[in-house]
């Protein structure tokens, strides 16, 4: 009885989430459009989330363009396919793992760092000293944090996408002997805009979610230190979550116009 | 439940002072929790009032519905003339222009310098004050009223609790309101540097001649600071009264906030 019950109550508890979520979601279409509009906050966050994830994107990206075709190596030569090398990883990093990876890492570290910053500020009344002095705390705070995910995270994915493919690259060179530019000649000619557009669309929405689930759980943070960390550690999981689901939606919905 | 003591002397001659706020029956409730049980207050044009009560007893909600933080589920609350439960945003937003508001925890931006943190307040009514773009000689007034001219490229972080509770204090004035909240304004202090802060208060006070409302529960601070001291007990008012006429009574409750 006792097990239906938290069930019953997980349940419950996962909707008003999702109800909320939805809500927030609802009122930032509803601010982003009203003046006044904080460019110079704007700013001051994309060059906050942009350039200061930019290394972490960087090096997690070149270590897994290493990585991937160190284990793929093996596996194309037994068939014979070692030069189709390059067409697998561009299409696989351009595709998919680069987006994801590079949503993975700034979930990390965006989503975090924006639930502590947000919840912290909650639990010092900073945002209610916000609100007293006449300026729009979700305005000031939400709109320009989620903005700056959404335009900055399609921008880290196409760097980390380039770096990835250089560390594959660095490999096939290093133990096959291929040039870099066969290398990119053979990427190009396997990518087209079919890989790019669905990738950097999809980009946009990681961003979206990201910016979207840390504003949302550092600016209703409960109470007390304990709170912040809380917001925190629960804005990773979420958010996580999330580009999983948009991952799946954008592939799922992608899929149907490749067939068409 | 109407106060067991009304005040003896004209502390505030009627008719002479008009009414800054005006609050009547304040009721409001968290879930099964009754903070506030039909609490009234009025405070007079340049009257000093200190609303004092134990922990919890809803003097921060209290001031909270008056600035427009919490809505209060019943009574009514006018600020300046204003209910504030039927203003809009904007309208709500020019209001504060007019009340300065001082947190408990200062409440500064953390991601802000002094100077930033004063200018912060001024960027929605430079217009309204008929201030320019250079608002430096306006913050550095501020600042030299509290006598921390010098930190104003200091960041918060490299300030005392005192000096924050003066920046913070410099922050609420900056837009010369007609009226002061003070939030517990000594909490966390020591005795001397609450002992500044109470000066600052008075002589503000005597400077612009604003009309304070201060919570505390510090006797000291009610006893310099105050005109009047209303008591909330349970969510209600208990006793109203000067300094002198309430430290004097026999009741219980009133000597338990009074006795050293």
């Amino acid at each position: 009885m006792v097990y239906i019950q938290s069930i019953v109550k997980g349940i419950r508890d996962f909707l008003a989430e999702t109800g909320q979520l939805a809500f927030f979601a609802g009122r930032f279409f509803k601010e982003v459009l009203k003046p006044p509009y904080e460019f110079r906050e704007l700013l001051r966050q994309c060059y906050q989330m942009g350039n200061r994830s930019l290394m972490l994107v960087l090096v997690t990206g070149f270590i897994i363009g290493l990585v991937l075709t160190l284990q793929s190596r093996p596996t194309l030569i037994e068939f014979g396919a070692e030069s189709w090398m390059p067409n697998m990883v561009g299409i696989s990093i351009v595709r998919e793992i680069g987006p994801v990876i590079t949503a993975l890492i700034c979930a990390g570290r965006i989503a975090s760092g924006i639930g502590a910053e947000l919840g912290s500020m909650r639990v010092t009344e900073q945002i209610d000293a916000m609100e007293v002095s006449g300026t729009n705390p979700f305005k000031y705070l939400v709109v320009t944090r989620v903005l700056a995910t959404t335009l900055m995270l399609p921008l880290l994915v196409i760097f980390g996408d380039i770096i990835a493919l250089y560390g594959s690259a660095l490999i096939e060179f290093l133990k096959g002997g291929m040039s870099f530019q066969l290398y990119f000649n053979k990427v190009f000619d396997a990518l087209s805009f079919g890989d790019f557009i669905p990738a950097t669309t999809k980009s946009f929405f990681f961003g979206f979610v990201i910016g979207l689930v840390g504003c949302y759980k550092g600016y209703y943070c409960k109470k007390g230190t304990a709170g912040v960390g809380k917001a925190a550690n629960t804005a990773v999981v979420m958010a996580s979550l999330l580009v999983f689901f948009v991952d799946f939606m954008a592939v799922f919905i992608s899929d149907i116009f490749y067939e068409l | 439940m109407e106060p067991k003591i009304k005040h003896s002397s004209p502390v505030v001659p009627p008719g002479g002072r008009k009414e800054m706020i005006r609050i009547r029956d304040l009721h409001k409730r968290f879930g099964d929790n009754h903070v506030l049980k039909g609490f009234s207050l009025t405070l007079h044009e340049g009257e000093s009032l200190v609303v004092m009560g134990k922990s919890g007893s809803g003097k921060s909600v209290m001031i909270k519905c008056l600035v427009g933080l919490m809505e209060p589920d019943e009574g009514s609350v006018e600020v300046l003339g204003k209910e504030i439960s039927t203003l809009g945003q904007s309208e709500l937003d020019e209001l504060r222009s007019d009340i300065g508001f001082l947190f408990q925890g200062s409440a500064l931006y953390d991601s802000m310098t002094v100077r930033e943190n004063l200018e912060f307040p001024m960027r929605r009514h430079a217009q309204k004050l008929g201030l320019g773009k250079d608002t430096l000689p306006f913050v550095l007034e501020a600042l030299e009223n509290v006598g921390l001219a010098h930190a104003i490229d200091l960041m918060p972080v490299e300030l005392s609790g005192g000096m924050k509770r003066r920046v913070a204090l410099a922050r609420a004035l900056i837009l010369k309101p007609k009226l002061i909240f003070y939030d517990e304004p000594t909490s966390g202090l020591d005795p001397i540097t609450s002992k500044e802060i109470i000066e600052l208060m008075r002589s503000i006070q005597r400077k612009y001649g604003t009309s304070s409302l201060i919570i505390t529960h510090d006797v000291d601070c009610a006893r310099v600071i105050s005109e009047r001291i209303l008591l909330l007990v349970e969510g209600i008012n208990y006793a109203e009264g000067t300094y002198l006429e309430l430290s004097g009574s026999s009741d219980p409750k009133i000597e338990a906030f009074f006795k050293k």
